[in-house]
């Protein structure tokens, strides 16, 4: 038999497994993929996303896909979304790279700057 | 434990099953297999969505993309396209598919925007086969609340004070008939629920069933503990087997979590639930005939008093809701009274599903507030009429309700402003008919339903409603006579007054109804020998137009009667005596020759 807390156990476990289908005001990430951001290696880096996301427990945060945003040589291009619409963009992202920005940036605020789009392109 | 990046939500309810959902999943489960996906795309199995007449309906989050109609070659698109390379498939999603501004979410859809889901919550949002996504969505935590925090009398205030009615007919309050099995002195009472679910077009509770059943068992476990009791039945008729086995699957799961059985959750409380099988017949929805059923007799209703809160199942008191008043019961504890009595109109508190079908865009499952007005279900949620055609009327209620004309279409929805204008909340069956519609007919299929459903226990029911068909076949025959109208409203008043069961009471409700808003209709059958709807074969007569009749014989060539003739130049024509009305030389006519009258 279930005891209450037991229950209360399964809720945020299952909670958290579905999220994808509550949740409207978390932080999404974004990952571009279209076929020149699967060629350039998207894949891996929204897996790298997911496990780390799952890894942490976050349920607030939703990793979905997009097609092409328009900068290919900058693929894989990722955009992090936080709750108010502010939007973020990583560009030539690695699998490396995408445990840095969830650590940095979705656990404690902190925006990878030379990630970013405006750093690479300068 | 495995995280997915996206979930794809495909409708397992029966609406969509016969759309053929199951291979669309199949097919999607082998893709994802084929595309190296199925580690990070999901399928979840769900209940009805609302929108049937547009399934097999699948749902991809997290984006909330709706696609609908979805057949078995689409899925390749589906899953290259979005699921792959995360381009949304526009040709599939809901909503105009022609316009710009398509809604690629289940909420952008005008269908769901207007609706207010309580009973229909989790309806396409859970996969009612798994206990645990019930549970995530604040499952049984109604049932601990009650449990840990509440006395029974305080769960029938909170019933009480939240103004709940019966969803399954005749608006009882909820709170009212609980407090009265509670008040019985006996070891032994009854929690029932009523899935028999019988009036022609009405899919609510099926659907509840199919789409949350663990919602049914919490509710029923509440109501055990309010009222003192032990054991449940849910009755469900057999017809519906996805239903019945979703509800097995949920009851042996919520045994296996200890939330039926002896002491619930460690506080000692003690429920254990069975389903009982009806065959499907109209009458075993009536609550004392349903609990004879059960009991293992034919199923034939008996005077009340005594009421089954009194005297129920096996003489014990009992209780009987249905199985959308149930679906409510969660939700009112774990929000409140005050919450859920601030949604509907004064009298008729909460939401109301409707099951909305015959001549309207969006057939399907819709939930709204009380107090929404005809219209708005029709135009806004139901998108009006196809082919441009008029709105005519509403039948509600099932057979024992009636038809809404469209002078009344701006009625607000509630028990008793229906109740006004002689039609009926019911069940919530709600079937839409346009100006093809002929008013004697609809009041003769009712009938006919009625007729073939009696239980014939009571005379008034047995042979008045036949004597009232009989008078209704005549008349659409073209030999109605003069009184005709009187003798039926005649009849209809001494079978409401005589009957045994609210079945009987109710079943002239068409009639009367019909001959209220359309009396003019009855007449012209009558009188004129019309039928203005051009329904009623009897009255018709096609006839060729010999200025338009190019004489090109294609009308003789698809007369399966052999009844049109005519040669090269000479203007073909129709044999009245042969004819069998079919219609088919007019669908065949290329210069419109031919009409109707």
């Amino acid at each position: 038999m279930k005891s209450i807390a037991e229950l209360e156990e399964i809720r945020k476990k299952t909670l958290e497994k579905i999220s994808l289908r509550t949740n409207a005001d978390g932080i999404r990430v974004v990952v571009g993929m279209a076929t020149c951001g699967i060629a350039a290696g998207a894949r891996p880096v929204m897996n790298a996303f997911v496990e780390e996301i799952n890894k942490r427990s976050l349920n607030n945060v939703s990793v979905s896909m997009t097609g092409c945003i328009g900068v290919c040589k900058l693929e894989p291009v990722v955009e992090v979304i936080d709750k108010d619409g502010n939007k973020t963009t990583y560009v030539k992202m690695t699998a490396e790279k995408a445990a840095r920005v969830v650590v940095e940036h979705i656990v404690n605020g902190q925006v990878c700057l030379d990630l970013t789009i405006g750093a690479v392109e300068k | 434990m495995h995280l997915y990046r996206a979930h794809v939500l495909v409708c397992a309810g029966t609406g969509c099953t016969s759309s053929n959902s199951v291979k669309v999943m199949e097919e999607m489960n082998t893709l994802l297999l084929a595309n190296k996906l199925d580690k990070e795309v999901q399928i979840v199995k769900t209940g009805c969505f609302g929108l049937c007449a547009e399934g097999p309906i699948v749902v991809v989050y997290p984006e909330g993309a709706m696609y609908t109609r979805v057949e078995v070659s689409d899925v390749k698109e589906i899953v290259e396209e979005h699921l792959l390379k995360g381009r949304i498939v526009k040709r599939l999603l809901a909503g105009e598919k022609e316009a710009e501004d398509i809604s690629k979410s289940l909420e952008g859809v005008d269908f769901f925007k207007r609706q207010t889901r309580i009973a229909l919550r989790n309806c396409g949002l859970i996969n009612p086969e798994n206990i645990d996504e019930y549970i995530a969505f604040d499952g049984y935590k109604a049932l601990e609340k009650v449990l840990t925090e509440m006395k029974p009398e305080e769960v029938i205030d909170v019933m009480k004070q939240s103004g709940l009615r019966g969803r399954g007919g005749a608006g009882f309050p909820t709170g009212l008939k609980w407090s009265f099995a509670a008040q019985q002195v006996n070891d032994v009472k009854y929690v029932c629920c009523n899935a028999d679910e019988g009036d022609p077009g009405a899919f609510m509770d099926r659907s509840v069933l199919e789409g949350d059943p663990h919602s049914l068992i919490e509710a029923m476990a509440i109501a055990g503990y309010a009222i003192g009791s032990s054991q449940g039945f849910v009755y469900v008729r057999a017809e519906y087997p996805i239903a019945v086995k979703r509800l097995q699957i949920a009851i042996e799961q919520a045994k296996e979590y200890g939330l039926l059985g002896d002491n619930i959750l460690g506080t000692g409380f003690k429920f254990d639930l069975e389903i009982r099988l009806g065959a499907g017949a109209f009458v075993c929805g009536e609550e004392t005939a349903l609990m004879t059923s059960i009991e293992g007799h034919r199923g034939e209703p008996r005077p009340r008093p005594p009421f089954p809160a009194v005297k129920g199942l096996w003489q014990k008191p009992s209780i009987l809701n249905n199985v959308e008043t149930y679906a409510n019961i969660p939700v009112i504890i774990l929000k409140g009274a005050e919450w859920f009595s601030s949604i509907g109109t004064e009298k008729s508190k909460g939401t109301k599903v409707f099951a909305i079908g015959g001549k309207i865009n969006n057939t399907g499952l819709v939930e709204v507030p009380m107090g929404t007005t005809l219209r708005e279900v029709v135009y806004d949620i139901g998108g009006g009429i196809p082919k441009g055609k008029k709105f005519k009327a509403a039948q509600m209620g099932g057979p024992s309700g009636g038809c809404v004309p469209a002078e009344h279409l701006d009625i607000p929805i509630d028990y008793d402003s229906l109740l006004s204008i002689g039609a009926m909340m019911g069940s919530g069956g709600l079937i839409v008919m346009d100006e093809d519609t002929c008013m004697v007919d609809i009041a003769k299929f009712f009938l006919e339903f009625t007729v073939d459903e009696s239980c014939g226990k009571c005379p008034p029911c047995r042979i008045g409603t036949k004597r009232m068909l009989e008078i209704l076949t005549r008349i659409t025959e073209g030999k109605g006579e003069e009184g005709d109208i009187e003798k039926l409203e005649e009849l209809a008043k001494n079978i409401k007054t005589a009957a045994l069961c609210g079945l009987g009471q109710t079943a002239p409700n068409p009639i009367l109804s019909t001959i209220r808003y359309f009396r003019d209709e009855y007449e012209a059958h009558i009188k004129d020998k019309k039928c203005t709807a051009g329904v009623c074969t009897a009255m018709l007569q096609y006839t060729i137009d010999a200025a338009k009749c190019k004489s090109c014989g294609l009308c003789a060539k698809v007369c399966p009667m052999n009844c049109i003739s005519g040669e090269k130049k000479v203007p073909y024509v129709i044999d009245q005596a042969k004819c069998a009305k079919c219609g088919a030389c007019v669908e065949k006519c290329p210069f419109k020759a031919i009409s109707k009258i």
